[in-house]
This record gives structure tokens, C-alpha cells and sequence, in this order.
């Protein structure tokens, strides 16, 4: 670390970026979404509830919105300015998916703007909803344009490479190749999984308070919205997660084999949670699942998978990250299946029982929300760390693509900085616009206290 | 025409549309800071929160779709750019951010709060003086290639006059850009106390624009002597920028025709702008990167001129409404509250 080395700062500092630029991009795929579902909802039953929590959303997700759009720019232009080598050759492949995004993004802009400032000015309610359309379309397909890119430095693909030039250059091949089908729609889901939770969280937190006497069904009525679609998507991404265990073992297999501590080429390969590496390479204390890694390679208990010996010593991956990352990606992915489950199973049985929803679920409700979260952190550090030394997968080493800049560790310093301040002033402003607002007095003031039933 | 050419052309009307809707913002932001000092916010604050809270996000992109453009055009000009400009590249950053998101905290959580307001306004103001640096930098003498390692004279920003130049035409234009926009908004809305004391901005902030815009032309001189020369071959286009701004202060100083006052402050920038840029070809950086040689390979640059048409179609329209419904429509220009 004393020794100054501007490849490593910038790792560190493209990954503290993105650390914190994930978060907000993940809200803002994930929450235009639910907004969309709550204001539907409400005009299509007519129930006030529901357009005053779109509203109460929009309102935050501004917020949220303007940090991402910023760390947005910063992770951009780092891409240049700490990775020009990188960009000076793939860009001849891949800038195609950036100039979309940028496209997607623009939509996104422009309708937010009209959304936000719309809510009372159309006669007719549905037209204010469908402006919240090209705000979801525009997010997710900007989220879709840059995984692109993320899939393509994991599998390159429509170019090729003379003399470190990329020559012979199929745009669209690049942009479609085999890891962005279940990249993309991974980060899709999970996005939407995520701001399910952080908005279900907001509201079990206010119900949790509530417990204490007093009551109201607009917190009801955004569990039971965010936690149904957080089940609907948590159970999709079970099975996206499933598909793309598939992908690493037909085109990534070293990075499977690192994600699972899977040293000799066999088939019945069993898949192993948590343990520790020792310097031998030995697993400990690891539970093992016979047959599981196999079967999540291909099916079948049968399926030979590859495993890290064959793998040059130089091109490894660090295991230990590796591993542990993807298992908490999958033990959170599993624990928020299992509460929205809960959930809902509750709901269907207190038709008949009448049993109010207990504490524990709510608690189980709120923790999913920063465990969800975590979960998004892992799975992107699990798909960074895994694919080292590589920065495009067997092409170009991350070492070759970085700047040779001094000042790299300054930079990262003050980007620290300016992250952490801009966090704490956002987390500062959405806790005094929800908590000093809160929807019950928002309702008294409106006047819409009834709402239909529940 | 060649893919370069219309690729640069494109990425500079983007970056034109970038210069004129961020001056707005940001001069509006800095005015809004300001007159929180002089006590004169109540009276035209009205405005210009009107104008700007719907469309703060859309400023950025069109920064942020240059760029883009510009990598993807040209990856030379990434790796020359980003290998040299990492400080400064990266304090502008900063600076975008904290005007980006101060603006969205002030605007939505804390209203009329001094610090925020401060951070936003000042940013804000900065941020068109950071970039143009990359405009001096683009002159040529700052960024040197020596036996494939890339090394960049930061200091000599500070001791050549050029970079001043360009920092102070930066600097006071966008307070004049966004003066002259804000005084058409102002009688649009009929709000004369507002208009009284944005069409004084105006006329304040005219002069040392036209002065400073001349001091570049003189600074260039004794930097890029090509470039300068290039710049009198098409004289005509900073004639016309000049007599566009004298229609538009005359229109504003005779207090009449706001709206075609604003329009050529529009088109006397943009004769200048796209002057300084024909003359700037063919190079993106003096001497490493033009466009012949950097333009990326045929698939790439057709794919992308494909996808930049594809994109109008629905950018133009989408742009089109958001104007109809903040800007053209009388009654919520004026702040009446009526269903349209």
C-alpha cells in the first residue's frame, strides 16, 4: 500500500464508485416499478392510498435519483480517466451499448421531470401514469445497456484481437454475447427485488411504530404491494441465479470454480457453503451439498465440472473473496425469498384467522431491506473479484487496461469524501421527508381517510 | 459528408446544447444564491425555481452524451484525455456532483437552506470554467507524448494567459446566458418585479462577456497561431456573433422582444461555437489526436450513427413536451394551477 502503485488506487477507487453508485442505480431501476404498480393500482380501484404512496415514493426516489445521476457521471468518466487504456481498445467494440444508455437515460430525465410536476395537471389520471412508463422503461433499459457492457468484459465476443488492436468488429455481436442474457436480466430482477424490500421497509418500520396503538391501512396496503412483487421477483431471480451457474460453467468455468473452492475436475461435484481455505488449499467447516454444484453446472449430478487445478496459477482469481461474496450473494437471495414467502402466506391464512401480522415479520421485513442491499454489493464484487486478473475476460489483464497517472490515491481520497458526505445528506433528507411527513397526517390533510378496505 | 465529420458535428451541436441549457441552470443557481445575500430572493425566486426544477436532470445528459460520443467516435481522444486530465477531469466531476445532487437536497428535503444553497449555487458556477480548461488543453502544449507514456503540464495552466482567458469568457458568460434567458421567462410569466431585476443581470453581465470573448481572441493568438489563423479565414461567423448580440442587448436595453433577445444570444454563441470549432479541425487535441486518424473503425461509427438517429426520434419529440409543458405553456409559466 506505501508503495504507490496507480493500478491498485484505481481498482480501489473504481470499486468505491460503484460500491456506492450501485446502491442508487438500484433504486433507481427497481423503484419506478413499484411507483408504476401503486399509482395503477390506485387509479384502477380508486383508492387514494395507493396514489398518495406513489406520490410519497416519487418524492424520495428524487432524491435518490439525483445522487445516482452524479455518481453516474463519476463512474463515466472514471472509465476514461482511470481506465484509458482499456477504453482506447475496447471502445472500438463495446461503445455502442454506452452511447444507448445514454439514450435510455435521456428518456428517463426527461419524463422524471414530467412526472414529478404533472400530479394534478391532466384531467384524466392515466395520462400522469403512463408518463411514469418511459421513466421504468428508460431505467431498466439503461440498466440492460451497461450490463451489456459488464457481460462483454466478461465474455467478449465480435472482434479480433491483432496486435492489441481490435480489428473485423461486429458491434451487435459484442453487445449480444453469451453472459448478457442472464447478466442483464439477474441485474434486472434483483433490482427489483431490492427496491421492494427498501420500500417495504419504510413501511414496515412505520407499522412496527404503530403497533403502540394506533392503526392504519395505507401501511398495510404498501406491505402487502411491495412484499407480494418482492416474492414474485425474489423467486425469479432463484431462477435467473440458477441459469447463470450454467453460463460461468459453459463459458467462465474458472470463475465458477473460484466462486466454490473447486480444486480437481470431477463430476458429482458438490457445492460447498461458507468454510475457510487453508494455505494447503483445504476446505474446513464447509457444509457440502452432494451432487449441488453439478447439478447447478448443468443439470445433472453427472456434469464434469471443471476445477481450479487445471487453471494457471497466474490467471487465479483471490478464492477467499470470491467464495465468500457469492455465498452471502446466495444466503441473502435465500433469506429474502423466505421472509416475502412468509409474508404472503400470512396474508392468505389471515383471511381466515384474522391473525394480525406479528412483530417478528415485521422486524424479519425490515433487517431484508440493508441485507438486500449487501446482497446487490456481494453479487458485484463476486463478479468483479472473480473475474481477475482479467478486465476483459482472457483478452486484456486489468493491469494493462489501467492509467499510469500519478495522483490516483488522491483522487480517491476526495471521491471518499465526497461520497460519504453526499450519502449522509441524502440519508439525512429522506428520513426527515418521510418521518417528519408521515402518510397518516398526509392523509388527514388531504382528507382521504377512508380508502377502500383491505 | 465522412463519419468523422458528422460525428464530431453531432457531438458539438450536443455540446452546444450543453453549453447553452447549463448556463441557464447553473447562472440561475448562482443568481438564486446570490440574491439570497442581497435580500432580493423572494422577488425572483418564483421564476427561476419554475423554470429550472423540472428539468435539472436533463442538463447533465447532454454533457454526459458528448462524452460518450466523443469515447465512442473517437477512443484515441479517451486515452490522450483521460490519461492526462485525471485531476482535473476529476475535480470537475466533483464539482458536477455537488451541484447535481445539492440542488435535488435543497430543492426536495431542506428548503432555504444557506449552505446547500451555497453549495449548488457556487458549484454550479465553477463547473463551465472547470470544462473549458479541456478546451485550452485541446490547444495543444499541455499534454506531450514521449516514448508512449503520456505526460501533462498541469502547471502551465497557471502560467500561460490562454487558459485565463477562456476561464473568465466561461466564467461570465453563463451568468449572461442564463440572465438573458431568465429576463424572457420573467415576461413570459409577467412578473415585472422579477423581470426588473433579472433584465438589470442582463444588461450588467453583456459587457464583460463581448469584452472577455474578445480577450480569447487575442489570447489564442499568441497560443495556437494556426488556430487563430484558421478563426480569421471564418470571420464572417464572429461578425454575425457579434451582431446578434448587439440585436440582443439593444432588444433587452429597449425592453422589448425578449423572446427574440434570447434567441439570438442563442444563435450569437452558436455562431461563435461552431466558428471556433470548424476552426479547431481537424484536430481533437493538437497535435495527437484529429479526426481522420482516431475515428473509430466503419461498423462502430456506422452502428453508432444509426442508433444517434434512432435516439431522435424519440429524444426530439420527448424534448418537445417537456418545453410545451414548462416552458410554452402560459399558465404554468405564470404558476396558475389550472388542468390542462
Amino acid at each position: 500500500m506505501f508503495n504507490y502503485d496507480p493500478v491498485l488506487f484505481s481498482r480501489i477507487l473504481t470499486g468505491l464508485t460503484l460500491f456506492v453508485h450501485i446502491i442508487y442505480a438500484t433504486i433507481g431501476v427497481g423503484v419506478p416499478l413499484i411507483i408504476a404498480l401503486a399509482e395503477w393500482i390506485g387509479i384502477k380501484r380508486n383508492d387514494p392510498h395507493y396514489l398518495l404512496m406513489a406520490r410519497r415514493w416519487a418524492r424520495g426516489f428524487t432524491v435518490t435519483v439525483a445522487v445516482g445521476v452524479v455518481t453516474g457521471t463519476a463512474i463515466g468518466l472514471q472509465l476514461s480517466l482511470l481506465w484509458p487504456n482499456f477504453m482506447r481498445v475496447a471502445g472500438q467494440a463495446i461503445a455502442l451499448p454506452l452511447f444507448m444508455e445514454t439514450f435510455a437515460f435521456f428518456v428517463e430525465a426527461i419524463f422524471l421531470g414530467i412526472y414529478l410536476y404533472t400530479w394534478d395537471r391532466f384531467k384524466n389520471r392515466m395520462v400522469h401514469f403512463l408518463l411514469l412508463i418511459p421513466v421504468a422503461i428508460g431505467s431498466s433499459a439503461s440498466a440492460f445497456f451497461i450490463t451489456t457492457v459488464n457481460a462483454f468484459m466478461n465474455a467478449p465476443r465480435g472482434f479480433d484481437m491483432v496486435e492489441g488492436q481490435m480489428t473485423n468488429i461486429q458491434p451487435l455481436l459484442a453487445m449480444f454475447n453469451p453472459a448478457m442474457p442472464t447478466k442483464v436480466s439477474h441485474v434486472l430482477v434483483t433490482a427489483y427485488v431490492t427496491s421492494a424490500f427498501l420500500l417495504a421497509a419504510i413501511a414496515a418500520i412505520a407499522a412496527i411504530a404503530m403497533l403502540r396503538g394506533r392503526n392504519h391501512t395505507y401501511y398495510k396496503k404498501a406491505l402487502r404491494l411491495t412484499m407480494t412483487s418482492a416474492l414474485v421477483f425474489a423467486l425469479a431471480s432463484a431462477l435467473i441465479g440458477d441459469l447463470s451457474g450454467k453460463y460461468l460453467h459453459e463459458y467462465q468455468p474458472e470463475k465458477l470454480a473460484a466462486a466454490e473452492w473447486h480444486f480437481e475436475t470431477t463430476d458429482k461435484a458438490s457445492l460447498i457453503l461458507g468454510g475457510i481455505l487453508t494455505e494447503e488449499n483445504e476446505v474446513k467447516f464447509a457444509i457440502k451439498i452432494p451432487f449441488a454444484l453439478s447439478i447447478l453446472a448443468g443439470s445433472t449430478p453427472d456434469t464434469v465440472v471443471k476445477g481450479l487445478n487445471e487453471v494457471p496459477p497466474d490467471e487465479l482469481p483471490p478464492l477467499r473473496p470470491t467464495h465468500y461474496f457469492f455465498d452471502s450473494m446466495v444466503f441473502i437471495g435465500i433469506y429474502l425469498t423466505l421472509v416475502a414467502l412468509w409474508y404472503v402466506i400470512w396474508q392468505r391464512r389471515k383471511r381466515k384467522t384474522g391473525k394480525p401480522i406479528s412483530r417478528m415479520l415485521l422486524w424479519a421485513i425490515v433487517i431484508g431491506a440493508p441485507l438486500a442491499v449487501m446482497a446487490i454489493e456481494s453479487g458485484w464484487m463476486f463478479a468483479e473479484i472473480g473475474r481477475q486478473p482479467w478486465i476483459l475476460w482472457k483478452v486484456m489483464t486489468v493491469a494493462e487496461g489501467a492509467t499510469t497517472s500519478n495522483h490516483v490515491d488522491t483522487m480517491l481520497w476526495l471521491f471518499a469524501l465526497l461520497y460519504a458526505v453526499l450519502t449522509l445528506t441524502a440519508i439525512r433528507v429522506l428520513i426527515r421527508m418521510f418521518k417528519d411527513n408521515p402518510a397518516e397526517e398526509e392523509i388527514a390533510a388531504l382528507g382521504i381517510e377512508g380508502g377502500t378496505k383491505i | 459528408m465522412s463519419y468523422e465529420l458528422l460525428g464530431i458535428t453531432v457531438l458539438w451541436i450536443f455540446l452546444f446544447g450543453y453549453l447553452i441549457v447549463a448556463s441557464i441552470d447553473f447562472g440561475a443557481g448562482f443568481f438564486s444564491y446570490v440574491s439570497s445575500i442581497t435580500g432580493k430572493r423572494h422577488i425572483i425566486n418564483n421564476v427561476i425555481e419554475r423554470y429550472l426544477s423540472p428539468v435539472w436532470e436533463v442538463t447533465n445528459v447532454f454533457l454526459i452524451f458528448f462524452y460518450v460520443g466523443l469515447v465512442g467516435f473517437f477512443p484515441d481522444a479517451a486515452y490522450y484525455y483521460g490519461t492526462a486530465l485525471l485531476v482535473p477531469g476529476s475535480l470537475a466531476t466533483i464539482l458536477l456532483a455537488i451541484r447535481g445532487s445539492y440542488y435535488a437536497f435543497s430543492t426536495y428535503g431542506f428548503k432555504n437552506n444557506r449552505v446547500y444553497m451555497f453549495l449548488y449555487g457556487v458549484s454550479g458556477w465553477l463547473i463551465p470554467a472547470a470544462l473549458s480548461t479541456v478546451l485550452a488543453v485541446s490547444e495543444g502544449g499541455y499534454i506531450t507524448e514521449q516514448g508512449g507514456s503520456i505526460t501533462f503540464a498541469f502547471g502551465k495552466l497557471f502560467t500561460n494567459i490562454y487558459p485565463y482567458s477562456v476561464i473568465l469568457l466561461a466564467l461570465v458568460s453563463v451568468l449572461y446566458i442564463s440572465a438573458m434567458f431568465l429576463t424572457y421567462y420573467a415576461a413570459k410569466a409577467e412578473d415585472s418585479a422579477a423581470l426588473e431585476v433579472v433584465r438589470k443581470y442582463a444588461l450588467f453581465w453583456s459587457t464583460p462577456t463581448i469584452l472577455a470573448s474578445l480577450f480569447v481572441f487575442y489570447a489564442i493568438r499568441g497560443h495556437n497561431l494556426d488556430h487563430f489563423n484558421n478563426m480569421v479565414s471564418n470571420a464572417w461567423m464572429f461578425i454575425l456573433s457579434f451582431l446578434f448580440f448587439l440585436i440582443a442587448v439593444f432588444c433587452v436595453w429597449k425592453r422589448r422582444n425578449y423572446g427574440w433577445a434570447f434567441a439570438c444570444v442563442v444563435l450569437q454563441f452558436g455562431f461563435a461555437w461552431f466558428g471556433y470549432g470548424k476552426a479547431h479541425l481537424p484536430y481533437v487535441l493538437y497535435p495527437y489526436v484529429n479526426i481522420h486518424d482516431s475515428i473509430t473503425n466503419p461498423s462502430m461509427a456506422t452502428a453508432l450513427i444509426v442508433v444517434f438517429i434512432l435516439g431522435l426520434l424519440i429524444l426530439i419529440p420527448s424534448l418537445f413536451l417537456l418545453l410545451r409543458l414548462f416552458l410554452f405553456d402560459a399558465n404554468y409559466v405564470k404558476g396558475n394551477k389550472t388542468k390542462a
